[in-house]
């Protein structure tokens, strides 16, 4: 797991993972709908994380937990 | 000399790579790049932030270094105590030209070396006691202290010491704020995260302190973030946004106050110079307190209007207009200036290696004054920094990340540019070659180059330092034969 922020605006949001200093665009997020949002997103560099659904947050950025299934490198 | 093509810069990489053993060969590879402005994403052509190399030379510094020489260092009116002995605070005192006002010694500190000096017994004893100690002897001594901050060295991490508790009971004591900085040089691969730990320790301790508070702030309100005014660059940035309409409540951190930091989260606006350094408080700033945050270049008059006009854009009509009168006033003078000193550089080129923001940001200065920069690397840059410089480069140019003494040198033999960009160490290196050279870090002793005041020196200096006549008399007169002076210097 690992503290990551989502930026931006819906429909293009950015990822940031500071530990790593990985900025990066997210392709594609799971679920989103203002009632359950996040699931697994899709980086522009082909990572895939995963944050718990949710309601959709009132106001970006947010700071999130987030667990890797699939780091690019 | 032209010029070089991608396949000559690919066949230099290779070259210079050519002496090392097998296994640094492969990884000091990806640190080396051509320039290509087609690619996207600077992780496809390469590698930053990652471990030195083992037993070459590097430029880099260590956690403390970001974090008690960059970021908390400037902070005027507190008293940072390098925790642990005495030689990191020592031999780092007063290093970086973060000019301020104030009278040193009683309502600023900002060149004096305050530290526990370890000892033998307080590595084995624990130094806590000391650094209680310390703490209230600086506040009898110096009692215009607007607070205190806590600069751990290596030591502090190895032995444990509950830095945090002593933090919290001195400040109930004296009711000042007290930051404890956990920026154990060990930490990271270079000073880079210790910016990083230095903005998590301004978030954590200096930003809520004011949360809920009344505050009286207009419209217009602007932080500037990430200038550490070297050599005045910070005033030099402060003027032109305030000689435009927007009112600068906060600096961080050079000549900038800790009562100044606290207020920062009632601004409207972020303004980050040192995007390295300073992106973490700001993403935070924007999550907590909703406040956009933007990059600006203040680097040549193209870059300044473009950035004028960037700042303006985020605000009403008026600032939009004071943008457009701030850019025309300077217009003569930059012109002048341009006038002046551009025959003498025109098609002169650069290599610059510096960290933080200016291997970007300084290229538009140079080409305001029709100079090329042929190479450029960061010592400590993350993969953000390489995405937004290979947008600023030319083509086929040299992008090098946390170069080696040797590799820089050889480029530089190789490349031949009239001028090189880097810091002391690197001087006295390149100046022996016969190189031209300026610090790029300290504006060598010079500054400020931010801002169109600023501009005007940046010119000069370059003008001074090219066309100096000493370049022509680097061989000793009994040694000169037919052959031209400067080919053999540069050979």
């Amino acid at each position: 797991m690992a503290n990551i922020m989502i930026q931006g605006s819906k429909g293009a949001y950015v990822f940031y993972l500071p530990k790593r200093d990985l900025e990066d665009n997210i392709v594609s997020m799971e679920f989103d709908t203002p009632e359950k949002w996040g699931g697994e997103i899709k980086l522009n560099n082909g990572g895939t994380y995963y944050i718990e659904p949710q309601p959709a947050p009132a106001r970006l950025p947010i700071s999130l937990r987030a667990k890797r299934l699939d780091a690019a490198e | 000399m032209s010029a070089l093509t991608r396949e000559e810069t690919q066949a230099l990489i290779q070259e210079v790579l050519e002496v090392y053993p097998e296994k640094a060969k492969k990884d000091r590879e990806k640190h080396l790049a051509v320039n290509d402005q087609s690619i996207e994403q600077s992780k496809k052509c390469i590698t930053s932030n990652r471990k030195s190399l083992p037993g070459v030379m590097t430029i880099r510094g260590c956690a403390y270094a970001g974090s008690k020489g960059v970021v908390w260092g400037p902070i005027k009116d507190m008293i940072h105590i390098s925790h642990g002995p005495v030689g990191c605070g020592q031999y780092s005192r007063a290093g970086r030209r973060n000019y301020y006002v104030g009278t040193t010694g009683v309502n600023t500190f900002g060149t004096m070396n305050f530290t526990s000096d370890f000892q033998e017994k307080d590595i084995v004893f624990g130094g806590d006691k000391k650094l209680a100690k310390v703490m209230t002897e600086i506040d009898a001594l110096f009692p215009l202290n607007k607070g205190i901050s806590i600069q751990s060295e290596c030591p502090i991490g190895l032995i444990g010491d509950d830095i945090e508790a002593v933090a919290k009971k001195t400040a109930a004591e004296t009711g000042k704020v007290v930051v404890p900085v956990r920026c154990e040089g060990f930490r990271g691969v270079s000073q880079s995260l210790g910016h990083h730990i230095a903005n998590d320790a301004i978030r954590d301790w200096v930003l809520p302190r004011r949360d809920g508070k009344a505050h009286e702030s207009t419209p217009y309100d602007v932080a500037v973030i990430g200038d550490y005014n070297i050599g005045g660059d910070a005033w030099s940035s402060r003027i032109l946004l305030e000689e435009m309409g927007l009112r600068v409540v906060a600096q961080w951190s050079g000549d900038g106050t800790i009562a100044e930091m606290e207020k920062t989260p009632y601004v409207k606006m972020n303004l980050i110079h040192c995007y390295r350094s300073m992106n973490y408080i700001a993403r935070h700033m924007e999550e907590k307190y909703s406040i956009p945050w933007m990059e600006y270049n203040f680097f040549g008059p193209t870059k300044v209007a473009e950035s004028l006009r960037a700042i303006a854009a985020h605000f009403d009509d008026k600032i939009k207009e004071g943008a457009e009168r701030v850019i025309a006033k300077y217009k003569a003078m930059m012109d002048e200036i341009i006038a002046k000193y551009k025959p003498r550089l025109e098609g002169k080129r650069v290599m610059l290696y510096v960290g933080g923001l200016r291997p970007r940001h300084v290229i538009g200065a140079y080409e305001d004054l029709g100079m090329e920069v042929v190479g450029t690397g960061y010592e400590f840059g993350h993969n953000d920094d390489y995405d937004r410089t290979i947008k600023d480069m030319g083509n086929a140019t040299l992008i090098y990340d946390d170069v080696t003494g040797f590799e820089f040198e050889e480029f530089v033999k190789r490349v031949k540019p009239d001028l090189v960009g880097s810091g002391i160490k690197e001087k006295f290196i390149f100046q022996k070659m016969g190189v031209p050279f300026r610090q790029m870090h300290s504006w060598d002793y010079s500054g400020p180059y931010h801002g169109y005041d600023g501009f005007a020196i940046f010119a000069r200096d370059m003008d001074m330092t090219l066309n100096n006549p000493c370049w022509g008399k680097m061989q000793a007169p009994w040694l000169k034969k037919d052959e031209p002076v400067a080919e053999k210097a540069a050979a």
